[in-house]
């Protein structure tokens, strides 16, 4: 299996969610996350999808049944172009006297942020490519308690001036 | 102008050159009926939603405009859903305007409601919910517009009940103005000149008709392709029709219960060349062994059909009415004599047609069923319209009704609903009036829309039912004879309904035909009744559809009838 980071350019409308979400669960594509946002223009909003597929036929399946929806006015594939993706992950991890000092230093080597700090408990963020969030998660699992996880979905811009509106 | 939703909704209608409405009233949409009223707008009434869609469903087929349905919110707009479905797996354009409860009460659970635009979002081409009469006019003309552009489909527009009731300054829009669907599907002229070339190369090449030249009423091109080239042809059932079943070089229906000689002819053609087919699953046979020999073209109007199925090795994508007048131009032009070419491979594809013709047993005091449809093929015009239902009825009638013009045969081959033939046939009819149209149906299917021999009789609607009766689910019951040791699982139709009563209790005609000597004088007799009829036909329980492709199976392994 193969994973692609999607861009898909909607029309804002009423139901446009359901249109693209519904597409994807009757076709069965296997999506690993799904998230949307307003963008530059009022009326747009752009739904960043990581669908993981068998082979480019299953790609193309994904691309052309997107692009056949009435209501979605750009499909692209930011995998296959130059493209910066991140994803934004918060962890919240139980904290005690003793492993305090050592969550502070795995926080540090990641970059990430500290966010909220309680007595029992501490809610660190990071923003990075989808590897890196995972890498977090991993080192934490050893040896640290994680009693939730909010991840936000991968986005992507392409890199140069051309926006995915225009290719 | 200053109007209401309701007659907003009728004045785009009528904008859109609509002359006919089918539909079923309730509550949400009592204003926009009273509209229908004060307008004198033509409405047929059906007797149930889904009667009412299946009709505007054979009302496009027949016509190739868009159909149009009313119904009322909740159980009106799921009545609709399995017509919907329908005419989506089909492609055929409707429009289909719901009432919903009013803006208040939305997501409330009120009585009646139900999210129509979330049930019908798998099975439309596109779907609106109308909450703020201004956006009325636009709503009306994208989906008009949706529904018959490109690869047409279905469009649900829900509107809600104080939507109707609202004023406005009526203006309908010119054009259509949408950011994801331009409506253009020209295409690239090199994939023609592609074509083209690929086809000098052919020895064993096969024509393979799909409903989209239906559809885009592109048979004539198809027929001068043919016509030029001399290649063989074959057709799904969506695509009966657009070959005349007289050609001689063309060899009759593919898949699991298609010709011997389409059938071999695909397994061992060298270029295929699909024209508006999507490669069903009932095409194919096993899809991994489907033309093995074969480089595969596809002439489509729909990018995700390319490769969806089967890998395309040369792709034409474009509306047909864009794609064929040019590649068949081309093919005039380059001087290449594709008939010399392969006039072998013509001879040999015709001798199979020869030596395998569709055939069957008589059976001794019976009326076989292939005998019945051979009957009415014989008797009808060139301009008469067969609708079916769907099960072993309809095979029969795909197989040995000779379909000799497009859009004269009106079939659910898609979705398979049966129930689907009366009301089509209704529909059909009020849409040519000047055309006969016969319907074959079944003991099974006729009964899951038989209210509508009301809607026939109330209105007139000259329409021959024909049904197959063999006093069983035939196609389930020959399923269950081959694959599940004939265990007849409720597949058995002993009861006791009188189909001739049913049919005249609404106020139609009926007559029974048993005797196999008088077939012929007396189905003349009943089809030249005026008005409708059922013509209840006794055929014996135990027969099969043949050729048949069992599942998972190649198509040249298919069961043919014993010699």
């Amino acid at each position: 299996m193969q994973k692609y980071l999607i861009s898909i350019l909607v029309d804002n409308k009423p139901g446009v969610l359901t249109h693209v979400s519904g597409l994807i669960s009757r076709r069965a594509f296997n999506i690993e996350s799904i998230c949307a946002g307003y963008t530059e223009e009022p009326d747009v909003t752009r739904i960043n999808i990581v669908v993981s597929v068998e082979d480019e036929r299953e790609l193309d399946q994904v691309e052309t049944q997107l692009a056949k929806l009435i209501d979605v006015i750009k499909v692209v594939n930011m995998s296959k172009i130059p493209s910066v993706k991140r994803e934004l992950v918060m962890l919240k991890v139980h904290v005690t006297k003793e492993n305090r000092a050592g969550l502070l230093d795995i926080v540090q080597v990641f970059r990430a942020k500290i966010v909220d700090l309680g007595k029992d408990d501490m809610v660190i963020e990071l923003t990075g490519e989808e590897g890196k969030i995972d890498a977090l998660i991993e080192v934490l699992q050893d040896g640290y308690e994680i009693i939730e996880i909010a991840r936000t979905g991968a986005i992507a811009l392409s890199r140069g001036v051309v926006p995915a509106k225009d290719m | 102008m200053r109007m209401n939703g309701a007659q907003a909704v009728l004045e785009s209608l009528k904008n859109e050159g609509v002359d006919l409405v089918f539909g079923y009233p309730g509550g949400a949409v009592l204003t926009l009926y009273d509209a229908v009223y004060k307008l004198k707008f033509p409405h047929i009434l059906a007797r149930h939603e889904q009667g009412a869609v299946h009709a505007a469903d054979g009302y496009a087929r027949a016509t190739g405009k868009v159909g149009v349905v009313f119904a009322t919110s909740g159980p009106g707009g799921t009545n609709l859903v399995t017509g919907i479905a329908t005419a989506n797996m089909d492609s055929v354009p409707l429009v289909c305007i719901t009432g919903q409860v009013a803006n208040p009460y939305i997501g409330k659970d009120a009585f009646q409601e139900a999210d129509i635009c979330g049930i019908t979002t798998p099975v439309t081409k596109h779907n609106y919910l109308v909450k703020d009469v201004k956006d009325l006019p636009r709503v009306l003309k994208e989906a008009f517009f949706i529904a018959r552009t490109g690869r047409p489909g279905p469009v649900v527009i829900d509107v809600a009940k104080d939507v109707f009731d609202a004023e406005i300054d009526y203006h309908y829009p010119d054009e259509v103005s949408l950011k994801g669907y331009s409506g253009n599907f020209d295409g690239d002229e090199a994939e023609i000149d592609a074509a083209v070339e690929a086809l000098s190369e052919a020895k064993h090449p096969l024509l393979f008709i799909g409903g989209g030249v239906t559809l885009s009423d592109t048979a004539n091109e198809v027929r001068r392709i043919a016509d030029i080239t001399g290649f063989p042809s074959t057709c799904t059932l969506m695509g009966l029709g657009d070959m005349p079943a007289s050609d001689p070089s063309f060899l009759g229906m593919v898949g699991m219960h298609g010709t011997y000689a389409a059938n071999m002819a695909i397994m061992e053609c060298d270029l295929l060349i699909g024209i508006g087919v999507r490669f069903d699953d009932r095409v194919t046979g096993v899809v991994t062994e489907f033309a093995p020999k074969a480089k595969i073209m596809q002439f489509e109007v729909d990018p995700v059909e390319v490769g969806k199925n089967v890998p395309v090795d040369y792709r034409v994508l474009g509306d047909l009415r864009w794609s064929l007048p040019r590649f068949a131009e081309k093919l005039q032009k380059s001087g290449v004599d594709y008939s010399a070419q392969t006039k072998g491979w013509r001879t040999y594809v015709m001798k199979m047609e020869d030596d395998h013709p569709l055939s069957y047993k008589e059976k001794p005091d019976c009326i076989m069923p292939q005998k019945l449809v051979e009957t009415v093929s014989r008797l009808m015009d060139d301009d008469t319209i067969v609708v079916t239902d769907v099960g072993q009825h309809q095979m029969w009638a795909a197989q040995f009704y000779e379909s000799r013009k497009p859009r004269q045969f009106l079939t659910s081959g898609g979705l398979g609903t049966m129930g689907y033939g009366l009301p089509a046939a209704i529909g059909a009819k009020l849409g040519q009036p000047d055309k006969k149209v016969v319907c074959f149906s079944g003991d099974g299917s006729i009964m899951m829309n038989c209210q509508e021999f009301a809607t026939a009789a109330d209105n007139d609607v000259d329409v021959k039912i024909i049904v197959v009766h063999n006093h069983t689910l035939g196609m389930v019951s020959q399923w269950q004879r081959l694959f599940y040791n004939e265990h007849y699982s409720q597949s058995e139709l002993h009861g006791k309904t009188d189909l001739v009563k049913l049919a005249e209790a609404m106020g139609a005609k009926g007559c029974r035909i048993d005797d196999p000597a008088k077939l012929e004088t007396e189905l003349k007799e009943a089809l030249e009744e005026k008005g409708p009829i059922l013509i209840d036909v006794m055929v014996p329980e135990v027969e099969d559809v043949l050729p048949m492709v069992p599942g998972g199976k190649r198509l040249d392994q298919m069961v043919l009838e014993e010699e």
